[in-house]
């Protein structure tokens, strides 16, 4: 029998989505990141005998706004229910959470892949739950010097949205643009900073392989708390190849919890289905059910903001985007402000887009900071645009511009005005420098002049080279050009 | 001073026959001196006491005196008080001093309310006897062999032997009104949600409610007054306004129809229960009330159903007492599971034990559905049994417990005959209704009491049916001998 090497893999992913109300879901602690440990923890957080948690309708309502924008089904009577489990960092022994009767229902959302191509990926349903502390295992040790642990209940009672997707997803790539657009919609909605790597954002993914053509699933396993694309696309393809090989080397895939280390790029077993906790769910009789009324809903309708999906097809009507780039723009609302501003202060939203995608996007992931923060205003990404556009400056001159602006020395214009970097135009000045250039490299030319084809126009770079070094670059390209193709002819 | 009712005391105040600091100082003394063998109280505060007392005081003399001004009372250490400990009976909580106070310490402070200490009481409210207590078992007044019922009973106690003219309580299953029956006071349980929660030490979260206890149906009139009331910070707290308790007290009875079960007079009842209970029906009828049969079929259910859902919700609620925040932690912890293990091993006694691991089951995968959500449909029979009844009465009554006090250890290897002492009050918890108990007769010696239910928030007509009652007969009046000759010596 042929061995059948053709493997399917199938992905489904739970997102906890940090909710960014300023009070926890179940008290009126702070949520803010970044404090004292525990100055943010109140009685309730401490879970101090005889306290009782009060829901904050605010991470309803943001709930609520995420069901609406994956075009769910919002539970009108939704129910907490204790899910019990010991750990330090959860202080009453439970988390308060959502099972039987979830905030958000069935939904959906499209993604776009690389090769253009459209794709579905169902929601299952989207839970409200709180956030558990951190456990600090390092900096302490009792007065005999043994390590202990330390527990900060800062983050705990945070309020989050678990998004749970039904297995739709059948490769790293459409995983991460599924967790990317989700990315887009909730710091679209403004119901997330969209922090990954502070923690806003997590990703499980559970993950199996099957032989194409199978029917049933494989057995899948999760890997928990990815907070950054690149690490959910690393922990996918390893995780894929760990249960290819183990099948084909004759094992079977156990269904377990698992932990990618992004620094070792190493992933280990955390629990098998064996040592599971059972949670004992119950409904929490501290809490009444969550009552939405049709009223509540169409009031929050009323307040969605744009989203991506609409977003880009907006980019691609009014700027004639390419579907490609309208859809990484629009992801992310600040990067869309961004490039709309850009465009509108350029005049030509094409250069403006291929700005903010290539250059800007490159420089900002290798300083690592978000397009919010990014040192050159939009308003002065268009001006520069407008230089090059105008022939003030070239294309390269204007990346040295764009580098001057980008370390605060003022705007495009100053810039170009404090060094001396507006292009020369001027044909008799280049001329002369044509002229001079000649004269000076005569081995040059006559070698030039014998040469041919490739290896002529190979030579030609080395008098446009000598041309920009007298002009310090500022020569007008396609003059310089013009005038070596006459002067150069023999 | 310690004979008179919460109500003559407020008017011996008010008419300046004694000071607040005097009554204070008076009870003190009383409970330094006799406590000692009743075990009815965990923590005294006279410091705290006096200095409120003198507050009291002094807003009396600048016209400023609250309803309860300078009135003494106890709270049942299941309430968290500022600074004082708060130990729930349990070993868990006997380094707990707690950083605030209850919404219903607060309330009753504000109403001008002297803490005297805080009353002992069955570990985590988990008992019918007062014998699970880490700080060991309460006497009954009437006779200090025998148990003054549970979980309120170092509260009942205390009030029994006019250690303090009234206290408070909690009622998960009938910890107010069972005690109340076995002690000879009178006692209420409001409907679910007319007090709030908040700072009570959670047992089972949707039965647990708050009540005041004392010798008459006026003075419990007058402290719920001050407890009741819809509070932010208790989500189950019901925004409703609170009736005058005290108003209508006096009402007639004229037209009053009483239901009675016939459930609550089973074969088995011991008759001369029995019999004072239908005495005490008869006295109302002579004030005009019509005795009304009516039938609770699926109240037989509520003993197992309560003893499924209590603990269920109860191995949840106490999962926060691991030994890492607060409270009791083991010596020298080898690891983390060891810490949580022997601090929850050596921290609760046998009975919550015994709980946490009947709800743990109860609440396990695969034994969900027979068993949790089974429990929940029984629940709903009940109330549903109830809201038929009062579609054709208002009030009903029975007996408070099928028995009177036992005696001291008498039941304490055998838990699922403990657990039928609250078979009359378990279902008025399950339904969420409201309702009291108070003395009805004496046998042997020993107090009877008689239970009144009420429809939700009825509490008013609830304590009109037992004011009237006790206008009529003296049986809230008896008071156990006990104490008598040392008061006699002690008494200014």
């Amino acid at each position: 029998m042929e061995k059948i090497t053709e493997w399917e893999t199938v992905i489904g992913l739970e997102i906890h989505v940090q909710l960014s109300t300023a009070s926890k879901i179940f008290s009126g602690s702070s949520t803010a990141v970044g404090a004292e440990p525990n100055s943010q923890a109140s009685l309730v957080d401490l879970a101090m005998p005889g306290t009782l948690p009060v829901l904050n309708r605010g991470a309803v309502e943001k709930a609520i706004l995420f069901g609406l924008a994956v075009n769910a089904e919002i539970c009108q009577r939704s129910v907490f229910e204790r899910k019990n489990y010991f750990y330090p960092d959860l202080p009453k022994g439970y988390q308060t959470t959502q099972l039987e009767a979830p905030i958000v229902g069935p939904g959906k959302v499209d993604i776009q892949l690389e090769n253009g191509e459209k794709k579905v990926v169902r929601i299952h349903h989207a839970h409200l739950e709180e956030d558990a502390g951190k456990s600090l295992h390092e900096e302490f040790s009792d007065a005999q010097g043994r390590g202990m642990s330390g527990i900060d209940l800062n983050r705990a009672g945070t309020p989050l949205i678990e998004v749970v997707t039904e297995p739709d997803m059948r490769s790293p790539e459409e995983a991460v643009a599924f967790a990317r657009k989700l990315h887009g919609i909730v710091t679209s909605l403004g119901i997330c900073d969209g922090e990954m790597s502070q923690g806003s954002m997590r990703f499980d993914v559970n993950v199996s392989v099957r032989r194409k053509g199978d029917e049933t699933l494989g057995t899948r396993t999760e890997t928990k708390n990815l907070n950054s694309f690149r690490f959910m696309d690393a922990a996918i393809r390893q995780e894929v190849q760990r249960q290819i090989e183990l099948i084909e080397d004759g094992g079977t895939v156990i269904q377990e919890t698992r932990l990618y280390n992004g620094d070792t790029q190493a992933s280990r077993s955390m629990r098998s289905k064996e040592d599971a906790n059972d949670y004992r769910y119950f409904p929490c009789p501290d809490l009444l059910p969550v009552v939405v009324t049709d009223a509540d809903i169409a009031a929050l309708r009323a307040t969605l903001p744009e989203l991506p999906d609409a977003r880009e097809a907006r980019f691609i009507d009014s700027y004639q985007l390419s579907a490609y780039d309208a859809g990484l723009l629009a992801g992310n609302r600040f990067a869309a402000a961004y490039f709309e501003t850009a465009a509108q202060h350029s005049g030509d939203a094409k250069l403006a887009a291929n700005w903010v995608i290539g250059d800007i996007s490159a420089r900002l992931n290798a300083e690592d900071i978000a397009i919010e923060q990014c040192p050159v205003s939009a308003e002065n990404l268009g001006q520069l645009i407008q230089r090059i556009k105008d022939g003030t400056v070239s294309s390269k001159i204007a990346r040295q511009v764009f580098d001057a602006c980008w370390q605060g020395e003022g705007s495009p214009d100053e810039v170009i005005a404090a060094k001396g970097l507006k292009q020369m135009s001027d044909t008799g000045e280049l001329e002369k420098i044509v002229d001079q250039i000649i004269a000076d490299n005569a081995e040059q030319v006559a070698a030039y002049q014998a040469a041919e084809g490739g290896k002529q126009k190979k030579m030609f770079g080395f008098f446009v080279g000598q041309a920009m070094k007298l002009t310090q670059g500022k020569a007008n390209p396609q003059q310089i050009n013009a005038l070596l193709q006459q002067k150069l002819a023999p | 001073m310690h004979r008179k009712t919460l109500t003559e005391l407020q008017a011996g105040l008010a008419a300046g026959d004694f000071s607040a600091r005097e009554l204070t100082e008076h009870f003190l003394k009383r409970i330094q001196s006799l406590d000692g063998e009743l075990n009815s109280f965990i923590t005294l505060t006279p410091e705290q006491a006096l200095a409120q007392a003198d507050a009291a005081d002094q807003a009396r003399a600048a016209g400023q005196a609250g309803p309860l001004n300078g009135l003494p009372l106890a709270h049942k250490d299941i309430f968290c008080t500022r600074g004082v400990r708060t130990s729930c009976g349990s070993r868990m909580l006997d380094n707990f001093i707690s950083p605030y106070d209850a919404t219903v310490v607060e309330r009753l402070q504000a109403a001008g309310a002297v803490m005297l200490g805080k009353t002992n009481m069955d570990e985590f409210a988990m008992g019918s006897s007062n014998e699970t207590s880490w700080y060991g078992p309460v006497r009954n007044p009437w006779d200090t062999g025998r148990v003054p019922g549970g979980s309120s009973g170092g509260s009942a106690a205390a009030v029994a032997a006019r250690l303090v003219p009234a206290a408070t309580g909690t009622d998960t299953g009938g910890s107010i009104r069972q005690p109340a029956a076995l002690t000879g006071i009178t006692g209420l349980k409001p409907t679910y949600g007319r007090v709030s929660r908040w700072g009570m030490i959670a047992f089972a979260s949707s039965l647990d409610q708050a009540g005041p206890m004392a010798t008459s149906a006026a003075d419990c009139a007058l402290l719920l007054q001050a407890m009741s009331g819809h509070d932010p910070r208790d989500s189950t707290s019901v925004n409703q306004p609170v009736d005058n308790y005290s108003a209508t007290l006096d009402k007639p009875l004229t037209g009053l129809r009483i239901g009675v079960p016939e459930e609550f007079f089973p074969a088995t009842l011991d008759d001369r229960i029995a019999s004072t209970t239908r005495a005490a029906l008869a006295e109302l009828e002579k004030q005009g009330a019509t005795l009304v049969s009516v039938r609770l079929p699926s109240v037989d259910l509520s003993v197992p159903a309560y003893y499924v859902i209590a603990p269920a919700e109860a191995s949840s609620n106490l999962s926060r007492f691991d030994g890492v925040r607060y409270g009791y932690r083991c010596d020298d912890p080898a690891d983390l599971e060891d810490m949580y293990k022997r601090s929850r091993s050596e921290g609760f006694g046998a009975e919550v034990k015994r709980r946490i691991l009947v709800g743990t089951y109860a609440l396990s995968h695969g034994y969900y559905d027979a068993y949790y959500l089974r429990a929940q449909k029984v629940r709903r029979l009940i109330s549903n049994d109830f809201a038929a009844a009062f579609d054709n009465v208002d009030v009903i009554m029975g007996p408070t417990s099928p028995e009177q006090a036992f005696e001291l250890g008498a039941k304490k290897d055998d838990p699922v005959t403990m657990y039928m002492a609250d078979v009359f009050t378990i279902a008025v918890n399950l339904a969420g209704l409201p309702a009291l108990s108070m003395p009805a007769g004496m046998i042997d010696g020993l107090p009877v009491g008689i239970q009144v239910i009420g429809n939700y928030f009825r509490e008013a007509q609830i304590l009109n049916v037992a004011h009237r009652f006790q206008q009529a007969t003296n049986w809230h009046q008896k008071a156990p001998s006990f104490g008598e000759t040392a008061t006699a010596k002690g008494d200014a």
